[in-house]
């Protein structure tokens, strides 16, 4: 698994000239990581995107907003499944422990992309501007992979390596 | 399009909505997947995906969201009693959760489940299962039966 996020950051940095994907004006403390969004079926008024927030100073961060050109907003959320039912709950802030990072993954915490004002398509990206209460805002360039996909390569539970027989 | 419309195939009915952003798509590419790992088994199944927030989610968005998944999942909707006598009789769990403003979310069961062709209910499976082990299922089900 992890050889395959690796594997998928390079491949985002040699796409997108990764020093602008880390870089918030002030010499941030914080890095973002492997920053995507699933494609959207026809139809779909929501998004979702996932990252890894990591911190590399001894004072913690609070992610506390974000904003995308396409869409009206974007929320923090949490997701779990308690006795069979999944629940989806807006998030104040997600905390960003001195020199820990915060995973943003599928069946837990997720930026809800809502009111899409376009289809997401694999293979395009968008920005993704987050907003810290410390560190300040940044934009991150947000990789757009297949509809269904589990992580950042868009392999899906389809993909050889992923545990098929 | 009553529970008799489709008498005769298997039926594998998924409950969500389509303002759902991760539970939901995961889920309906699971089930396309492991449509496409069925073979000839395939053609004596008829998957629906059934919408919780038929507010939303009208026939229109439906069947170009469901479109996207391929393998012929059915999308349906109905009116707020219909989907909710639905849910009903499937002891489907959903409750609208309101946020800000309009936006809402529903919670929902998360589960496939799975009736004969005539009609009976007959295995529940979860919603996080990868394409290959709902394809097993699918095909010990079936196969076994015919």
């Amino acid at each position: 698994m992890k050889r395959l996020i690796a594997v998928a950051a390079f491949v985002l940095a040699a796409a997108l000239s990764a020093p602008a994907l880390a870089q918030a004006p002030n010499a941030s403390s914080i890095t973002v990581d492997a920053a995507w969004a699933r494609a959207t079926p026809g139809g779909a008024k929501t998004g979702v995107v996932y990252l890894t927030l990591a911190n590399h100073s001894a004072d913690a961060d609070r992610l506390v907003g974000a904003s995308t050109p396409v869409a009206e907003k974007a929320q923090l959320h949490t997701e779990f499944e308690a006795n069979g039912v999944m629940k989806m709950r807006p998030l104040a802030a997600i905390e960003i422990k001195p020199h820990e990072t915060t995973a943003l993954k599928p069946g837990a915490m997720h930026l809800m992309l809502i009111g899409l004002k376009q289809l997401l398509k694999e293979g395009e990206n968008f920005p993704l501007t987050l907003e810290f209460e410390r560190t300040g805002k940044m934009v991150v360039p947000i990789k757009v992979t297949k509809l269904g996909a589990m992580n950042m390569g868009g392999m899906d539970h389809d993909m050889p390596g992923m545990g098929k027989p | 399009m009553t529970d008799r419309t489709y008498r005769g195939k298997w039926l594998l009915l998924y409950f969500g909505y389509t303002y759902c952003p991760d539970a939901c798509p995961t889920t309906l590419n699971a089930i396309a997947g492991a449509l496409g790992k069925l073979g000839a088994t395939a053609d004596k199944l008829q998957a629906l995906f059934i919408t919780l927030d038929p507010r939303r989610d009208t026939p229109k968005v439906m069947a170009d969201y469901v479109k996207a998944f391929g393998h012929g999942i059915v999308g349906l909707t109905g009116s707020p009693d219909e989907i909710a006598a639905v849910a009903k009789e499937y002891h489907v769990y959903v409750a609208a959760h309101l946020e800000q403003g309009a936006s809402y979310s529903v919670d929902h069961s998360s589960l496939i489940y799975l009736v004969d062709p005539k009609g009976r209910f007959t295995k529940l499976l979860s919603g996080g299962l990868p394409p290959e082990r709902i394809a097993q299922q699918l095909h010990q089900l079936i196969d076994q039966s015919s």
